[in-house]
């Protein structure tokens, strides 16, 4: 009788089991929760409604339109000998055209106030590898970038899994509409000191996620002398930028850097994407945009792990290049947000909930702190889970965004059509109506 | 396993080139002490950089940047390329300092003349003929036929309908894709085995793949056994960004450069030494640069190693459908089907951009055996993901059978054809190349025109073939080829008129 010796089984790398993906945090066991039981207004009408996706549908016609009325955009641009370099072409410098495209689309989305030269736009397959690959150049592992609260839970994975790269976060609140101070960059900076890390950079979301807000110029202008005061890097992921609601609303870091004569701006990357602006996170284009001649070599190289498809590429080029396209387009849907978040805003109101108040992106900031027993993360995250499994809405509670007071939760309402957000707002209502005739009393 | 002792070459002068050859070697696996392993590398790169610096035709290796808008004007002109940069600008990582060396390696410079001076036969027939990119232009007509009748529809689908691209879709592909990505992988084996769509994560290209592997088995410092010569991108997509090493494992010409388990062992036991864990194996079948196939022995025994030292194999089969001899192939995963052996340590690497001449487009297949890391991987692939618009249209052409079919059979053809009349014309020349089943390029032996037998005469002899018989190849030491004189010739970016014209540039240098 043969005796089994136990093979031990082959061991995997710490990074391909460690948990920095997040994806066991209550951001992703809602979508857990859609996915089993998605709503559909006719065949599944007392389902999960997805609030916690951050995609912009509302402006699908207007490309579909453009796709139809142009035809050799889906096909092949310049016909038969324009597809022979285009399938070969893997060029980690991007299409020319396309780079002239983004670079243009990002100056009318910054109404112009602000060029962009396509030779510094570095071409990465989405948002989400921009951050990351920032993130291997500015940083070292075991260093740290400084993000403001709330911020996005992917980052938590973005930025930190692949790269050993740690978030130390910068404290924001509601007593001043969680906008960041000076104070607060240096708390963070001293935070992370006395831990013994090195601060390489500070990533800002403008306008910010999860707060559905524009940063203010002059917190910008505070921004940008704190790092040049502590000589780090700036990344400003601008990937809501043609979501805020007026095109005047927004600044761009590029502005700033402008007025400023461009003083100090090599340190200052900006990140890109047409995911949100545009609608088509499925195309995966996103871009670094560096002022740092050596980051945008780097960058560029380094983009070989995650470049976007020529025929993507071609694609879109010639669409983001239609200017009376793109102006239009970009008109509308500004338009067209707004009046999605006045929707929002009013229906939650209607219901005694109250909102921060918001000027850009596909998602509100509501405030349901009232409705804590205690002011805990824990109370935060019942309340969560009792909107998801008896109000039936996945909607993201503020502690999976690291932020610093429980009972707010990001709402995202550019993801569905009119009807379904009425759906969800009669739903809150009917939720708060409910608590209300209750006495108020539930223990959360 | 084939157990050969030191063999010479023939004649006297290999004699000598074996007394550079042996110490080499010993300096390569680490047994020539610490001194005489730090020295000589050190000499060569010295001598390859002072080499380099003054046969490279300019300065600057950046391409500037054209027009800046007069407020940037200012940035620009500080050409910041060391960490310290003027002013006290904010440094990078050492691994974004690491990058900046690897532009001067021949490799990338040939590469670069290329784009700056290119061949054509009318417009510009003096240019720089590009031998040096294993692209597959030879099939582009039937692929570009296909796309021409069915692309529009492939796309955006009979109602134009964008929201089925353009929302966020699995990041790791669809299964539509995977699906039939697994049939494709299994016909270009000639269905030798079947691939299971749930095994596969789509990324962008094969190199993300490499990385998301060596990622996902390996920590930084830890270390993979490659055989050597192996393709220079391998080193930026294993290395780069993990801080995982590379040790090289030797195969020589008097094996017909193929894998042996002692060779394997002794790597290994250099990386014990040297305090380097090695996590797995990596090698490529059909092999680059030489284009050789694993036999089912090689395969077994590489499985065997991988179990005794309970290590992972990576296998990158992305030449499978581009074998063009009478051998057959074998992937790893039939090896896997017919034996009992641990599938938790053998994952495959493949792509659309060489069976499919698609580099553009940007699909890569993580397959794996292993639960674990399917589930890692298929959370990585967020960094890496395949443009949506893309999956569809190869969704369906994958799913044309009879494109598919006719594609697969008349790229084999014409592959052969190429590389027979290719290998003749290099024969008239008396330059032997290695024979290859497989793969978009020769393996030629041109030591005997070295003028030293050694790494700097071997750059010599390319720089020669750049610059004089203005043709970019890619030397063996840019592949670790540890013997001199070794060179990869792809063949597929040419017409076959262009074998002529090569031919006579390169009868150019060999009779000067």
């Amino acid at each position: 009788m043969t005796i089994e010796v136990e093979q031990p089984s082959v061991e995997l790398s710490k990074i391909a089991v460690s948990e920095t993906h997040g994806e066991h945090s209550p951001y992703f066991a809602g979508w857990k929760a859609y996915d089993e039981d998605p709503y559909h207004e006719s065949s599944n009408p007392s389902g999960v409604i997805q609030m916690g996706l951050a995609e912009n549908q509302v402006s699908f016609d207007l490309l579909e339109e453009y796709l139809e009325h142009h035809p050799q955009e889906a096909s092949w641009g310049k016909g038969a000998s324009g597809f022979r370099e285009n399938a070969l072409f893997q060029d980690y410098h991007g299409l020319q055209s396309f780079r002239n495209a983004m670079a243009s689309f990002m100056g009318q989305v910054r109404g112009e106030r602000a060029k962009f030269n396509p030779d510094r736009v570095v071409l990465t397959a989405g948002a989400t590898a921009a951050n990351e690959l920032l993130t291997f150049i500015l940083a070292n592992p075991g260093d740290a970038l400084l993000v403001p609260t709330p911020y996005y839970p992917g980052f938590d994975r973005d930025l930190r899994w692949r790269t050993g790269v740690n978030i130390v976060p910068v404290h924001c609140d509601s007593s001043n509409n969680f906008q960041v101070t000076p104070k607060a960059l240096d708390a963070a900076y001293s935070r992370a000191e006395a831990m013994n890390i090195k601060v390489k950079g500070l990533l800002i979301t403008n306008p910010s996620n999860p707060l559905g807000a524009t940063i203010q110029r002059s917190v910008l202008g505070d921004i940008l002398d704190f790092v040049t005061r502590k000589n780090i890097h700036l990344v400003s992921d601008e990937i809501y930028s043609g979501s805020a609601f007026s095109s005047t609303e927004f600044v761009s870091i590029a502005e700033v850097l402008e007025s400023r004569d461009y003083k100090d701006s090599e340190r200052v990357h900006i990140v890109y994407s047409l995911s949100k602006d545009l609608g088509l996170p499925g195309f995966r284009v996103g871009t670094i945009y560096s002022y740092n001649d050596k980051v945008v070599t780097t960058a560029r190289r380094m983009s070989s792990f995650t470049l976007i498809s020529s025929q993507t590429q071609q694609l879109l080029a010639s669409m983001l290049s239609d200017k009376s396209f793109t102006q239009n387009y970009i008109k509308t849907n500004r338009e067209r947000l707004k009046k999605r978040y006045q929707a929002i805003i009013g229906g939650l109101r209607n219901a005694g909930i109250d909102c921060l108040e918001g000027n850009a992106g596909l998602f509100c900031w509501m405030n349901l702190s009232q409705l804590l027993e205690k002011p805990t993360r824990e109370c935060e995250l019942d309340l969560w889970n009792t909107i998801l499994q008896e109000v039936k809405l996945n909607i993201s509670p503020g502690s999976s965004c690291h932020c610093s007071e429980p009972g707010w939760f990001r709402v995202c309402f550019a993801n569905m059509s009119e009807q379904t957000l009425e759906v969800a707002l009669t739903r809150i209502h009917q939720f708060m109506e409910g608590r209300k005739t209750n006495g108020g009393n539930l223990n959360f | 396993m084939t157990q050969t002792e030191e063999t010479t070459t023939g004649g006297g002068g290999a004699k000598t080139a074996m007394r550079v050859i042996v110490p080499l070697q010993g300096v390569v696996q680490g047994r020539g002490g610490l001194v005489l392993g730090s020295i000589i590398p050190c000499a060569l790169f010295y001598f390859l950089q002072f080499y380099l610096k003054r046969h490279r035709s300019e300065p600057d290796p950046e391409p500037a940047p054209t027009d800046p808008p007069a407020g940037l004007h200012r940035v620009q002109s500080r050409l910041v390329l060391s960490p310290r940069g003027l002013g006290g600008a904010a440094h990078v990582s050492g691994r974004a300092n690491s990058v900046a060396r690897q532009a001067d390696t021949p490799y990338y410079v040939g590469l670069k003349r290329v784009s700056e001076d290119p061949y054509d036969v009318e417009s510009s027939p003096d240019g720089v003929i590009q031998l040096g990119l294993a692209e597959n232009k030879l099939s582009l007509d039937l692929v570009q036929k296909w796309l021409a009748a069915n692309a529009r529809e492939s796309i955006l689908g009979r109602d134009l309908s964008i929201s089925g691209i353009a929302t966020y879709q699995p990041l790791d592909g669809l299964m539509e894709l995977k699906v039939a990505v697994a049939g494709f992988m299994s016909q270009v084996m000639e269905k030798t085995v079947s691939f299971n769509p749930s095994q596969i994560v789509l990324t962008a290209g094969a190199t993300p793949a490499i990385e998301m592997l060596s990622f996902c088995l390996a920590d930084a410092g830890n270390a993979f056994l490659v055989p050597s010569p192996y393709y220079p991108d391998l080193d930026r997509d294993v290395k780069w960004r993990t801080g995982v090493e590379i040790i090289p494992v030797p195969c020589r010409s008097a094996d017909n450069f193929s894998l042996s388990t002692t060779a394997l062992d002794r790597a290994f036991n250099q990386a014990k030494k040297r305090g380097l864990k090695v996590r797995g194996v990596i090698i490529s079948n059909p092999s680059n640069p030489v284009g050789n196939l694993f036999n089912r022995e090689t395969l077994y025994n590489l499985l065997d190693f991988a179990r005794e030292k309970n290590i992972h194999i990576i296998s990158n089969e992305i030449l499978a459908g581009s074998t063009h001899g009478s051998e057959e192939f074998i992937s790893v995963a039939e090896i896997i089907d017919s034996e009992d052996f641990d599938r938790n340590r053998v994952h495959i690497v493949y792509g659309l951009s060489k069976d499919l001449s698609l580099p553009g487009f940007r699909v890569g297949v993580v397959y794996t055996f292993n639960e674990n890391v399917l589930v890692a991987a298929k959370k990585l692939a967020r960094f890496s993901s395949v443009s949506a618009p893309t999956q569809r249209l190869l969704i369906s052409m994958l799913s044309d059978a009879n494109f598919i079919q006719n594609f697969i059979k008349t790229n084999r053809e014409r592959l052969r054809r190429m590389y027979i009349e290719f290998v003749d014309g290099l024969k008239q020349l008396g330059i032997d190349c290695m024979k290859s089943s497989g793969g978009f390029y020769c393996w030629a032996d041109m030591s005997r025109l070295l003028r030293s037998y050694s790494e700097e005469g071997e750059l010599e002899l390319w720089d020669k073939l750049l610059n004089v018989a203005k043709i970019n190849v890619t030397p063996g030491s840019s592949c670790h080829c540890i013997e001199p004189g070794w060179f990869r010739l792809c063949f597929t970016t040419l017409e076959k008129n262009d074998i002529p014209i090569v031919i006579e540039r390169i009868r150019k240098v060999t009779e000067s």
